[in-house]
């Protein structure tokens, strides 16, 4: 009875660090065939744009959203202390450095992520991977890299967006709905709010970037098991991902605070 | 030429190749037949360096396909062409694009004659003025055509086709089967076929092989194989389903 718990956890852990060892070794390899000539500009750009381009209208509403529960709930407890006049830089240091990028990144791994692992699961299920390899053409250069570039170019892009869109969301419910001052909202965003905050969030998402990227490929590059294998690295993909973007927050937040 | 010396593979215990020894003669079409699940894929996924074997060689023209770094491989690679059992065309590019792929990742050919290209290949393999249409617009032996066209379109010295009959209708695999046969012969290229439509290997082998149990139990002409004696060929050729060979 223990021996077999015993096993059956010896297993997992054999299977999480040979997952870990190989997600590594993919991203390696990923970041090596960036810098290595043929560079494809034109798989690049295509992935730029599905995951850049295609995601700003979920994270214009994911970032207008969440600005305006942070105003209404930062007003309702700011005007406790008379304080209402903190509600924009509230929203504005909340957006910048912690929920702009983490929910971009989420949000990003649940439609891009998904689909990228669902693509490759696809293409290595049909065997247009191996075709690709009988073509001479190394699958992680063609395939990983440009999805890889397009997270760390994109992320941080996206995560600008649902910044502006978070104040803006706020300003809405603030000025309009709870009456705040106009110029008092925007004022105090340039009181309070640095270029060292909103940088603090785009170095986030750009690991965040990195993980939906690696994540997603690695599910789909290694899918097996037909079509349930498909859905099965769809999932996997967004479930890992979202798990390390929350976990490397955490990290990250505690690595640049001290 | 190809030259595969006790190859060995097993998967989990099983043995699947248990020292396969065989030569794909150059300039000549050789079939390599045997029931599902006897390694037939697993084979000829080998002679591309798709799989590494646990022990054996393979020797295209000299070269060890086993002993060769990844970069070494792929020079070797660029010899070859495969049509894969479902064609494996990529699904986001069209026809032209599926077909001139090889040309656009290894030559400095510029789109137009790239195309002129492609648009060769596809009257080869008996299409035209499809060039714009994607993969799952095709019909199953239009995706093996293209799939043909695709392999065909760096003029390899050699060409491997998996199960390139399966899923087609008797009437769609002779035509399949017709223009293996052409392309063989206007291109003098070396073609190994694995397969078990009997039919095919009979209209198109020079010489045939069978895989059985990990190994090459039987191979020679059309002709020495139908009058072989071996009571598992005779089995396998005729589809009977009572003999050696189980049903399960």
């Amino acid at each position: 009875m223990i021996m077999k718990f015993l096993e059956a956890v010896g297993r997992r852990a054999d299977g999480v660090v040979n997952a870990t060892g190989s997600m590594a070794i993919m991203l390696g390899q990923a970041v090596m065939f960036a810098f290595v000539p043929p560079v494809k500009l034109r798989n690049i750009f295509k992935q730029m744009s599905f995951v850049g381009v295609e995601s700003v209208y979920v994270v214009i509403l994911t970032g207008t959203f969440t600005g305006m529960v942070l105003a209404l709930q930062s007003f309702n407890a700011l005007k406790r202390f008379g304080a209402e006049s903190l509600v924009s830089p509230t929203v504005a240091l909340s957006m910048a450095r912690e929920l702009g990028p983490v929910l971009t990144g989420l949000m990003v791994t649940g439609r891009a992520g998904s689909a990228m692992a669902t693509e490759l699961g696809t293409m290595r299920l049909t065997e247009q991977i191996d075709a690709l390899v009988t073509m001479a053409v190394n699958p992680v250069r063609y395939l990983v890299t440009p999805r890889v570039i397009a997270g760390v170019t994109m992320f941080p892009l996206l995560t600008i967006i649902a910044d502006f869109s978070g104040v803006v969301g706020g300003y809405v419910v603030g000025v309009k709905f709870l009456g705040i001052n106009s110029a008092v909202y925007t004022g105090r965003i340039m009181d309070f709010v640095t270029v060292h905050d909103i940088f603090y969030g785009l170095k986030k998402s750009l690991v965040f970037g990195v993980i939906t990227a690696t994540v997603a490929c690695f599910h789909g590059f290694y899918a097996k098991g037909g079509a349930e294998g498909v859905g099965r690295a769809a999932t996997g993909s967004v479930v890992m991902g979202s798990i390390l973007i929350l976990m490397s927050d955490y990290l990250l937040s505690s690595l640049m605070t001290y | 030429m190809i030259k595969i010396i006790d190859l060995k593979k097993s998967f989990q215990g099983r043995d699947v190749l248990d020292g396969v020894n065989l030569t794909i003669e150059k300039g000549k079409i050789t079939v390599i037949i045997g029931r599902s699940g006897e390694g037939k894929s697993v084979l000829i996924k080998h002679i591309i360096g798709l799989m590494k074997p646990d022990s054996g060689r393979i020797l295209i023209d000299g070269d060890d396909m086993t002993a060769l770094r990844e970069r070494e491989l792929n020079e070797v690679r660029k010899r070859f062409g495969m049509l894969f059992q479902g064609a494996a065309l990529f699904d986001s590019m069209t026809v032209a694009e599926n077909i001139g792929f090889p040309l656009v990742e290894h030559t400095n050919l510029d789109d137009e004659e790239v195309l002129k290209i492609v648009g060769e290949k596809l009257r080869r393999v008996g299409l035209e003025g499809v060039e714009s249409l994607m993969p799952a617009q095709l019909s199953g032996g239009m995706k093996k055509r293209v799939g043909l066209a695709r392999a065909i379109v760096m003029d390899p010295e050699i060409v491997l086709f998996d199960e390139p009959t399966s899923e087609l209708d008797p009437v769609m695999s002779d035509s399949i089967a017709d223009l293996v046969l052409e392309t063989q012969q206007a291109l003098h290229t070396t073609y190994a076929v694995i397969t078990h439509d009997i039919t095919l290997a009979y209209k198109i082998a020079d010489r045939i092989a069978m895989l059985h149990g990990g190994r090459i139990i039987e191979e020679g002409s059309v002709e020495e194989m139908k009058s072989n004696e071996n009571p598992i060929v005779r089995q396998f050729l005729e589809g009977r389903a009572q003999g050696p060979l189980k049903a399960y």
